[in-house]
């Protein structure tokens, strides 16, 4: 048994530690392991919405010319962790949209590392985190790109919508890069709510929570773009503007 | 239907609006022309309720209702409209949901029941083809990737679906060739010329006016109305210049 995680752990550096010592150490160890077969194609949409601290891991295992596709909503009343392991074989596909969305005081954060050990395969990752209160919303996104991972593309695109003061958002790419021919980008923005364009909004009609609603789903919507689901992007969407109706005017 | 009285309002401190006085009633054009920064911008914004315009003295009537004490999605659905000189960007909120949800939300404002996708979806083709603007470009994201025209021409779709009792126009026709400067005066005859609407129209120039005859035209200046005359004054100030009219 490995002992708990601590600060000076990278990929532990923005957790909450109150939180992470209520988990049972068996808990802290424990993975779920998905294999994807050569040439298959798997996909997982994940809403996280409990009141008590949350942790899931989950390692990926994708095979040639492969997809694996995650997206989660992660609304916990409390502090939530996903964290996401995928290895990825010669032309196969990682595809991550997680969104973090809430008040309160916890934290919420999406925590992966893709390990591009092989020629081209691919990664993309949009994360959107909306917080208010004294809430973060973390994204921990480390890239190894070894030596045999030629023609690597992987991208991270993380965005922050804080619509009070108190609140918080963390990105943090981290990237491992032993091949030469290799793309790597990555984006990171945090901003508040466009006051013009909810004034646009409420100039036509539109009632202050009604525009708010929708210029949250414009902002979280990227994060789900990749998901060619309608019913399952419904489901998502749904959940995470439902933690708006809670936050009141 | 809107009256206004010795209106005075600031900006951060400063005040910019300086005792004005206007009267538009059912059925009337009035144009309103000042040199840059008059104060014609604000307001527009003061009528529209924009956040940061404080309004320190005087008061709006509209509809015979205190204008200064409704929120301004409340003005929307009491019939105001306010047609933007920098009309605002919105990614990833298309126009179709846009407006669907502004017309539906001053219904339910008003008491009255929401219009259904497919009819407001008439409704849209029908407004959008009277301004000349493609369909296809009311299904893109709120003004982004618009030409300066387009996003006028959009307003006026907006304004068409809307259908607003007092439409105040920040200068439709900025941004405008010939050609749309066309389509938009006739827009705005079609959409408000009525016995029981009235247009503010503000504007720089006398050429949006050779295609909506103005009622009344008055002169902004340093935050006061200065001047008031008939449809000849615009050509006087077109001539002569704002200085000599306005002294
Ligand atoms: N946000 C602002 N803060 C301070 N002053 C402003 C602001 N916006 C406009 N002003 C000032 O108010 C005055 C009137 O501006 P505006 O109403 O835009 O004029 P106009 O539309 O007639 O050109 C100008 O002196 C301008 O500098
Ligand atoms: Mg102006």
């Amino acid at each position: 048994m490995t002992a708990l995680p601590t600060i000076r752990d990278e990929e532990w550096r923005y957790a909450d530690f109150d939180a992470v010592g209520r988990f049972a150490p068996e808990a802290i160890d424990s993975w779920r392991e998905i294999e994807v077969a050569a040439g298959e194609t798997f996909r997982e949409c994940v809403v996280i919405d409990g009141s008590d601290p949350f942790l899931s891991r989950i390692r990926i295992t994708v095979g040639k010319g492969g997809r694996a596709e995650l997206f989660a909503v992660n609304a916990c009343a409390d502090y939530a962790r996903l964290d996401v392991q995928v290895s990825l074989a010669e032309g196969a596909h990682f595809e991550f949209g997680g969104v973090t969305i809430g008040g309160g005081d916890a934290t919420r954060e999406f925590v992966t590392r893709t390990d591009h050990s092989a020629p081209d395969a691919t990664s993309n990752q949009v994360v959107r985190s909306v917080h208010w209160g004294q809430a973060t919303g973390n994204f921990l996104g480390r890239i190894d790109v070894g030596r045999e991972g030629q023609r690597t593309d992987a991208a991270q695109d993380f965005k922050g919508l804080l619509l009070e003061k108190g609140a918080s958002a963390n990105a943090k790419p981290e990237l491992e890069i032993f091949a030469d021919d290799v793309k790597c980008a990555h984006g990171a923005a945090i901003g508040q709510m466009d006051e013009m364009a909810s004034y646009y909004m409420a100039s036509r009609g539109i009632a202050p929570d009604v525009a708010r609603r929708l210029l949250i789903r414009a902002f979280i919507a990227d994060a789900l773009a990749a998901l060619d689901d309608e019913d399952e992007a419904e489901r998502l969407f749904e959940a995470a503007l439902q933690v708006l109706e809670r936050k009141g005017a | 239907m809107l009256k206004i009285e010795n209106l005075h309002a600031e900006i951060d401190g400063k005040e910019i609006l300086k005792g004005l006085n206007l009267e538009v009633g059912a059925g009337e054009v009035h144009a309103i022309m000042g040199p840059n920064g008059a104060g014609k911008s604000t307001l527009a914004y003061v009528l529209g309720g924009r956040p940061g315009y404080e309004v320190t003295q005087g008061s709006v009537t509209f509809m015979g209702e205190d204008l200064l004490d409704m929120d301004p999605h409340e003005r929307a659905a009491a019939g105001m409209f306010l047609g933007f000189q920098y009309p605002v960007e919105i990614p990833g909120v298309s126009n179709v949901q846009f407006l669907r949800e502004a017309l539906n939300s001053q219904r339910r404002t008003r008491g009255e029941e929401p219009l259904s996708g497919g009819d407001f979806l008439k409704l849209a083709k029908d407004k959008a083809g009277l301004l000349k603007l493609d369909m296809e470009m009311l299904k893109r994201f709120v003004n982004v990737g618009f030409s300066g025209g387009e996003k006028k021409r959009a307003e006026m779709v907006h304004m068409g679906i809307l259908d607003p009792k007092l439409a105040v126009l920040d200068e439709t026709d900025s941004g405008l060739d010939i050609d749309a400067l066309k389509t938009v005066g006739e827009g705005i005859n079609t959409i408000m010329r009525s016995a029981d609407k009235g247009v503010l129209l503000i504007t720089h120039y006398q050429r949006l006016l050779d295609y909506v005859k103005p009622d009344h035209v008055h002169v902004l200046a340093d935050g006061r109305i200065v001047k008031s005359g008939g449809p000849e004054l615009a050509h006087q100030l077109e001539s002569e210049g704002y200085e000599a009219v306005a002294a």
